[in-house]
């Protein structure tokens, strides 16, 4: 199975585009550097400390090894050096709060308007709402250079959306929404994933950020809120008439189509984006053939059923899905 | 080797004992073997877990094993090793132990000390056996609601076994913990005053403060997740409105304490072998001692740094940023006494040493990293990866585990009059740190690399699957350390050198009994004027300072049966101060349906809140009656007292009645179900008081109130009184402020 950035590079848009390296310390975010900043600092103050500590500890073992016997001074203490090694961490712990806070304050700053993107955590995929009406599932496009503000729900259990580069996690829980900011400086696609366990596919839950300029997100959302057109005649056709018969529906929407389920990833647009199943499989013909025949094949214990449907009505299902771009 | 001034008894052979004299032993040695060797077993069987994980993790899109399966060993891989593994070494250990320091020849409950460690295999049968009955608990060892709720487990009964069990091994702890407590405080020997008590003791002693506090919240916890899985109510269902959150506060506040209760006794541990090893007493006892007091305080105030990224709000960050980064300074204290210890000693690197320098190193580690938690926007990005897991590891296996070894290789000789050879031991130490650190030092990069914790596979994402293949094999050299430790302790037991009295010339009193030494310890104690007896006895001229003012021989001690029903009743206020705040919470949060307002009357329960009360002031005259020696005007009271408290018993069933009649049960809403556990909680301590009564009627018509038993009506009455006071404060809230 390919990885997520391969899947990508099927997608002309972003051919050639920088595919991140998911790490804290490689921001690309003013949310998300100033924590990478501060981490820097930290571990600075670990290093040393920790270093220290093992140097003493060495040199110890070095220059204070018995000899025959001979038993060493019986020193109990020396309260003087004992108050300088409680009154100095205090101190350095008193800056890491003081940093702390002010690190806090820029990454993560208070809400003072209404969301520019609702996200929503499902067992097991990420379904993704724009205000203006669009609806994905697991990729995020978003405009390059704009802070955004998100708001997270849950569906279900408690999940949490990681996107290293572009901002700090936030757990998406039922009952208490949250919010957070977000935003890409540069164009490029930025991975991610669930970051609280939340069941039997938490593993299989990832994100993708993809940040483009501003023309370009706009003419992604027109072409995302078009709804899909009806099916060319042939194996499309009857792949539309076994989504029906086979009440896909149910759970999944086709915009346009009559299909309006609410339970599982939006379709309309499926063939826009590079991989299924949050990231389990990519997105080809061949993948998404292996993901009808079996689901649980490809994600086991994902809630989609085994419907058991012949090699035939797989086929026309695929023709029909595959022309929703 | 020293020259003792006082006769030891003859060693002791366990040749001649047979396996029920090991399975109806009250004497402490003997539980504490049981215990360490319980917790060897489950180590094997925690191992074994993790070796699996591993093993799928090696590779990326690894089918080694389904993601249930995965799941489930995971869960049960830090449950066991939690519960089934670090505690009860911790507890063997200090079972062991603690008597010999404090020169007394058991602990002051010996039969409290056997039910104690039964309920240890028991807990840990109960949740094994859940593999058989439909599937291991699979939603991580903290099962987070709402994942562990009913509409998301299914029909599997996994999570009912993990809280189950978790509230048996809860109970077996404490009892453990307030057996620990009286003992130090009532049986230490003349001249042993609590600022002499080694290290170990003293650690133990305030680790046991925090398990009687900790674990009941615990314990509260499970009941609740099992009132919704099992009678349907939804405290933690969001859906339902429920909050999932407060499970997750509800949790912690046992949880972080819980951290630390797997450590102090480590840190005691190394506080005894560093100094014997360096030749030199422990630098700064004192900074040591009340570091530990704080780090004890301390962490009843830090629990929600487990919940940084729920979104708990600025000034709650705030707060517990503050307070989990104040954490780190007694720590601190402490690895700097250690190695100002070591600095201008004389130090031989035994295997003992060997496996404490280890722990400084890695503790500092792990120590460091959990720093970089408590900065709460690094926390932002690390939480949940694993950078976790690498930290916890190194406190817990780098550290605790690593301090047991250390604690093995000096005590074995005492346990069991052989050394565990030096040869071997070497062989386990340098596996053990190089697959230790091989394991989990590179999972620090893989979460600061974005992956994730609790995955059963992974994408093939840049050194992902190098650092995850080299974490495996470390795992596997892991393993085969075991393996070495388990042959160096099989066949030191039968031909280890014999190791005599003090092999290491230590200076505490277990160093004066005889090794093994034989079942009442001591036959006669060396004096004690300071922290070191021995070092005393063998430096006649240059002993120790004296430490605070001598005792004679008959020092007052408090009276063990006294401490130990006060550590119970704290116990008990820690479960159901966990409870009242549930009612409060969710009774306030509960919009529909039955409210106090509309649901109870206070009136009619007020009158027979005041028959318990009354019940209360017929006790005290029946205690003043038996001290005054009139017996039975002293029964004719209890029978009082016992009615009274039946009398109340059925008023509240007449209550429960006229709900049930009403159709308001524990499922009804937020309210009833709170108000049902809470209630029903109390009417259970109140049944369990009246059958303690009765038994102390029945003991007193007997005549048998009197030697070891004088205390009983004492201790009972503590425990009556205690109950009548939860329920004042529980008839204030639930009643009184509920009709208002």
């Amino acid at each position: 199975m390919t990885g997520v950035s391969e899947g990508l590079t099927r997608q002309p848009m972003l051919e050639g585009l920088p595919v991140g390296s998911e790490s804290p310390f490689s921001p690309g975010s003013p949310f998300a550097a100033p924590i990478a900043h501060l981490f820097q600092i930290t571990l600075v103050v670990c290093a040393v400390i920790g270093i220290g500590v093992t140097l003493a500890i060495g040199y110890s073992l070095v220059a204070f090894r018995s000899r025959d016997g001979v038993e060493p001074v019986q020193r109990t203490g020396n309260v003087t050096l004992e108050v300088i090694w409680t009154a100095v961490p205090i101190a350095i712990v008193l800056g890491l709060f003081v940093l702390s806070i002010e690190t806090m304050t820029r990454s993560d700053p208070a809400a003072d308007r209404a969301p520019d993107l609702v996200v929503v955590g499902h067992q097991w995929w990420w379904e993704v709402r724009y205000p203006c009406g669009v609806v994905s599932a697991n990729e995020i496009h978003v405009p390059a250079g704009a802070p955004l503000l998100v708001r997270l729900e849950s569906a279900d259990v408690i999940h949490d959306f990681w996107v290293p580069q572009l901002a700090r996690k936030m757990d998406a829980i039922p009952g208490h929404p949250n919010l957070f900011w977000m935003s890409a400086d540069v164009a490029g696609s930025y991975g991610g994933t669930c970051a609280e366990f939340c069941g039997t596919q938490h593993a299989w839950m990832r994100l993708l950020v993809i940040a483009q300029s501003r023309p370009e997100f706009d003419a992604w959302q027109t072409a995302q809120l078009a709804p899909a057109l009806a099916p060319a005649a042939g194996a499309a056709a009857r792949g539309e008439r076994t989504f029906r018969d086979e009440a896909c529906g149910n759970c999944h929407t086709i915009a346009g189509r009559g299909f309006e389920g609410r339970v599982a990833p939006d379709l309309t647009h499926l063939e826009s984006r590079g991989t299924l199943a949050a990231g389990a499989t990519d997105d080809t013909r061949e993948d998404l053939t292996a993901w009808l025949r079996d689901p649980h094949a490809v994600k086991p214990g994902c809630h989609m059923p085994d419907f058991k449907l012949s090699e035939a009505k797989v086929d026309d299902l695929v023709a029909y899905l595959g022309e929703l771009r | 080797m020293t020259t003792p001034a006082i006769v030891l008894p003859a060693a002791h052979r366990d040749v001649d004992a047979r396996w029920f004299d090991w399975v109806g032993t009250v004497d402490h040695k003997r539980i504490g073997l049981l215990y360490l060797w319980t917790a060897l077993f489950f180590f094997l069987v925690g191992g074994c877990e993790a070796l699996l994980v591993r093993l799928q993790l090696a590779v990326p899109h690894a089918t080694l094993l389904s993601p249930d399966a995965y799941n489930q060993l995971f869960t049960m891989h830090g449950t066991t090793m939690i519960f089934l593994v670090v505690m009860p070494t911790l507890a063997g250990f200090a079972n062991y132990l603690v008597p010999l320091m404090i020169g007394a020849s058991d602990v002051a409950f010996p039969r409290l000390n056997a039910l104690a460690y039964w309920l240890f295999p028991l807990g840990g049968f109960l949740l094994h056996f859940s593999w058989l009955a439909g599937g291991a608990p699979n939603v991580g060892w903290f099962s987070y609601a709402p994942l562990s709720e009913t509409p998301f487990t299914g029909v599997a009964h996994g999570a009912d076994y993990w809280a189950i069990s978790l509230v048996v091994l809860g109970v077996g702890t404490v009892a453990g913990a307030i057996n620990l407590i009286a003992t130090i405080l009532a049986l230490r020997a003349p001249g042993m005053t609590m600022q002499r008590v080694p290290l170990f003791v003293w650690m133990v002693f305030v680790n046991s403060f925090l398990t009687v506090l900790a674990l009941p919240a615990l314990t509260a916890s499970c009941v609740l997740l099992l009132v919704d899985r099992l009678f349907s109510a939804h405290l933690f269902l969001p859906s339902a409105g429920g909050s999932a959150l407060m499970w997750q506060h509800f949790f912690w506040s046992f949880g972080h304490p819980e951290v630390y209760i797997m450590a102090l006794p480590a840190f005691g541990m190394i506080s005894e072998v560093v100094p014997v090893f360096s030749r030199k007493p422990i630098f700064g006892y004192a900074f040591v001692a009340a570091s530990t007091v704080a780090i004890a305080v301390l962490s009843f105030g830090v629990w929600a740094h487990h919940m940084f990224a729920v979104g708990l709000g600025r000034v709650a960050e705030a707060v517990f940023a503050a307070s989990s980064l104040l954490i780190a300074v007694p720590t601190g204290i402490k690895i700097f006494s250690w190695v100002a210890t070591m600095w201008g000693g004389a130090i031989r690197l035994t295997t003992a040493m060997l496996f404490a320098v280890a722990f400084l190193i890695q503790f500092v580690i792990g120590g460091l990293s959990g720093v970089t938690f408590a900065v709460v926007p690094i926390d932002w990005q690390v939480t949940d990866t694993y950078y976790v897991v690498a930290h916890f590891h190194y406190v817990l296996f780098g550290g605790t585990a690593f301090g047991v070894m250390a604690a093995l290789y000096y005590w074995f000789p005492k346990m069991t009059g052989r050394l565990l050879d030096e040869r071997v031991g070497r062989l386990h130490f340098w596996l053990m740190v190089v697959g230790f650190n091989l394991t989990f030092f590179v999972q620090h990069f893989l979460g600061l690399l974005g992956m994730p914790r609790r995955v059963y596979t992974y994408p093939d994402l840049p050194y992902w699957a190098a650092l995850n293949m080299v974490s495996t094999v470390g795992a596997f050299v892991l393993g085969v350390s075991s393996l070495v430790l388990l042959f160096n302790v099989l066949r030191s037991l039968k031909v280890g050198e014999i190791a005599g009295d003090n092999p290491w010339n230590a200076w505490t009193l277990e160093w004066a009994a005889a090794s093994p030494p034989p079942e009442h310890n001591f036959d006669a104690l060396p004096p004690v004027h300071s922290r070191r007896p021995l070092w005393d006895l063998a430096h006649p001229d240059a002993p120790d300072s004296r430490v605070g003012a001598d005792e004679t021989a008959d020092a007052p001690r408090p009276s063990a049966a006294k401490v130990a029903v006060l550590s119970f009743i704290a116990s008990e206020t820690a479960f159901f101060a966990l409870l009242i705040v549930a009612y409060a919470f969710y009774t306030a949060t509960s919009r529909e349906g039955p409210s106090p307002h509309t649901s109870l009357d206070p009136v009619r329960t007020g009158l027979f809140t005041l028959a318990l009360i009354a019940s209360s002031f017929t006790l005290r005259r029946a205690e003043a009656d038996h001290d005054a020696r009139r017996t039975r005007r002293s029964v004719g009271w209890l029978v009082a007292t016992i009615i009274l408290g039946v009398v109340f018993l059925v008023g509240q069933g007449t209550e429960y009645e006229r709900l049930f009649r009403n159709g308001i049960t524990v499922q009804t809403n937020l309210f009833a179900t709170t108000f049902f556990t809470l209630t029903g909680f109390h009417g259970l301590h109140v049944l369990v008081g009246l059958i303690a009564l009765a038994v102390v009627l029945v003991l007193a018509l007997l005549g048998e109130l009197t030697g070891r038993l004088a205390y009983g009506l004492r201790s009972v009455a503590y425990y009556w009184h205690f109950v009548d006071v939860v329920w004042i404060v529980v008839f204030s809230v639930v009643y009184v402020r509920g009709a208002l």
